[in-house]
């Protein structure tokens, strides 16, 4: 009796001690493009692994490379990704975590349930402020069964730097010399028209309350505020609805062997089904981490999210990356 | 006995002093951080309207003028409606006027966020569905000479005009307070000596309690007009966060606060010392109008009849 009442506290005492010592906390801070991925992921892995804890918090791209430059933080989320020369410069690794699509929100009555069309030359006018109203003829041409009313476009663009903005930006300077001249791409730009919002679902909510306005921001954001989407005209010259099947065709194409430090930017693809905005969202870590538990640690959390929390990341409309791909980051960084 | 009263004498001191450090390293450290902006722009940086991150060149005139363009609407508004509702809260007998003068107090306690919340969601909308159309398309405020050019034609429910009526909301309360506390102390032997002499109610106001009160009732204007010109939030929520130079009320805009919480958290490098220079800006703007206020009120104290 008494044997058995000190083994059990002798275990408790190891158990104790080794919960002690193996309890880790890695934090990470950085884009909110894929945050609402990344906080179920979080809390799943915490469920399985209670020793390991995970935080995240969403303060936009550009906070999460300076904190991981600085230090401050384990990981880092961007959307807008370092080139090779950043990377090395502030001695970091980068790699793709998950795709999603930039889309196209619109509040216009008018629609019900038929989709709004846009193309480049009418997108990028809109952008750039040269079209005002949405009955103008460029945008009934393309919109026949459509009848517009003499609305006047109100532009939603984010008001704070973001990454969403870097890739959304990056495909208007694609699509239109006007743009690429006169704003450019940046994770803030001096946009010339329109008002800002604070981040994605500051751009939602302007959005659903303005009659006649237009936004962009990440697709889940979109499907959880129950906005109308629109459909855009590809490379191609398609008109493709934003779907996580339109995501990942865009997806499909990349050249993953010959980007270097993964450095990939997946606007106006080519494709027919590929949607034109597509975005990737990378994590940062430090390269040579002098904490060799915590980068092991870490390792085996991004491991996990790459396989087992792929099916979540599903759900949520973001597309996984392809199992090529996958192996390739195993293989390359998380070894 | 001495030494107590010493040590009590270094306490109060040292608390003392450490008021006056804060302030001068607040401004030390908002000059320091923001060397590389004037370095880079120089003084043209105050005067400068551009705005492009992608270039990175940088002005602070959309913002200054944006925070005193709120600021301004909201004086303009919440001046006169304090006014008259602290005259009328002082006299209000009984029950009622215990009531309304709670609940100017809780108004008071309202945190900014609460106020943004409330701008956001239900007067943006409103503005964009029922007050701007009413002015613009109902009373052709847009086509009437002057009028129309400040107010412009375009609207959307956000932009400065809905940004310095919630501001107006906000300090209301402030100004309203204290101007109802003002009146309050003046002397009721000076108010009945008036009614005595045959003044009217607005006579008496006018030359009696304002006269009494005036240092009181600046210091009332000085705090609301402190507390519009750094609000945040509340701003930010309803301006449309657009870094341009204003052309009507109902354009969006931005302000030096605004712009400061719409950048911080992601700003590196050039940037961010930019952003510095702009809290100094707004420093010295806040700075500034307290010595005024207090060169004002004892320049014109003799003026007054007061005692120096």
């Amino acid at each position: 009796m008494m044997k058995k009442y000190l083994t059990s506290i002798a275990l408790s005492i190891v158990a104790a001690i080794s919960t002690y010592g193996a309890d880790i906390t890695l934090n990470g801070a950085g884009a909110s493009f894929p945050a609402p991925v990344y906080q179920l992921w979080t809390y799943a892995y915490t469920q399985i692994t209670p020793d390991v804890k995970v935080n995240y918090q969403s303060l936009g791209s550009g906070a999460g490379i300076n904190q991981i430059k600085a230090g401050t933080v384990d990981f880092g989320g961007t959307d807008n990704p370092l080139t090779p020369e950043e990377q090395s410069e502030a001695n970091l690794v980068q790699f793709p975590m998950l795709t999603g699509g930039v889309v196209l929100i619109v509040n216009l009555p008018e629609l019900k349930s038929t989709e709004l069309k846009l193309d480049q030359k009418t997108l990028s006018d809109i952008f750039l402020g040269n079209i005002k109203v949405w009955n103008d003829p460029a945008i009934a041409a393309l919109n026949p069964e459509v009848k517009l009313s003499k609305t006047k476009i109100t532009v939603v663009h984010r008001s704070d730097s973001s990454g969403t903005s870097f890739i959304f930006t990056d495909y208007l300077s694609k699509i239109s010399p006007e743009w690429k001249e006169k704003v450019g791409t940046g994770a803030a730009v001096k946009w010339p028209v329109g008002i800002g919002g604070q981040k994605n679902p500051g751009v939602c909510n302007n959005v659903a309350k303005i009659k006649g306005s237009i936004g962009y921001t990440e697709y889940t954001y979109a499907v959880e505020a129950k906005l109308k989407c629109v459909t855009l005209k590809n490379k191609d010259g398609k008109f493709v609805a934003p779907t996580p099947k339109t995501f990942s065709a865009s997806a499909a194409g990349a050249d993953w062997e010959n980007a270097k430090g993964y450095y990939m930017v997946l606007t106006d693809t080519e494709g027919e089904d590929s949607w034109p905005i597509t975005g990737i969202t990378y994590i940062l870590i430090q390269k040579d981490a002098p904490d060799k538990e915590k980068q092991q640690a870490l390792y085996k959390y991004f491991n996990w999210c790459l396989t087992s929390g792929a099916n979540s990341a599903s759900k949520l409309n973001y597309v996984p990356l392809p199992k090529n791909l996958v192996e390739k980051i195993q293989n390359d960084v998380l070894k | 006995m001495f030494a107590t009263d010493n040590i009590f004498k270094t306490i109060c001191l040292i608390c003392a002093g450490l008021v006056g450090l804060l302030m001068i390293g607040f401004f030390v450290q908002l000059a320091l951080s923001s060397v590389g902006a004037w370095k880079e722009f120089g003084l043209s940086f105050l005067w400068s309207s551009e705005w492009d991150p992608v270039d990175e060149k940088f002005g602070a005139l959309p913002s200054i003028i944006g925070t005193l363009l709120t600021t301004f609407i909201a004086l303009v508004i919440a001046l006169p409606l304090s006014f008259v509702s602290a005259f009328y809260l002082v006299d209000l007998p009984g029950a009622i006027g215990k009531i309304l003068s709670q609940a100017l107090d809780l108004l008071a306690t309202i945190p900014s966020i609460i106020y943004g919340m409330w701008g956001l969601f239900i007067l943006a909308p409103v503005m964009q569905t029922h007050v701007q159309p009413f002015m613009v398309d109902t009373l052709r405020l847009g086509k009437v000479p002057i009028v129309g050019r400040f107010l412009g034609e375009d609207y959307n429910g956000f932009g400065f005009f809905t940004a310095g009526l919630i501001l107006a909301l906000m300090i209301l309360p402030y100004i309203c307070a204290i101007m109802r506390d003002i009146f309050a102390m003046t002397p009721p032997m000076l108010r009945e000596s008036a009614y005595g002499v045959g003044c009217t109610k607005w006579e008496t106001a006018k030359d009696i309690v304002v006269r009494y009160g005036i240092r009181g009732l600046l210091g009332g204007v000085f705090i609301g007009l402190g507390r519009a010109l750094g609000e945040t939030m509340a701003v930010l929520f309803v301006i449309g966060n657009m870094t341009q130079m204003p052309s009507a009320l109902f354009d969006s805009g931005t302000t030096i606060a605004a712009t400061l919480a719409n950048n911080f958290p992601e700003a590196a490098g050039i940037q961010q010392s930019v952003l510095f220079a702009l809290g100094l800006i707004l420093l010295i703007m806040s700075f500034g109008i307290q010595v005024f206020a207090q060169w004002y009120l004892n320049s014109t104290s003799a003026k007054r009849g007061e005692e120096r």
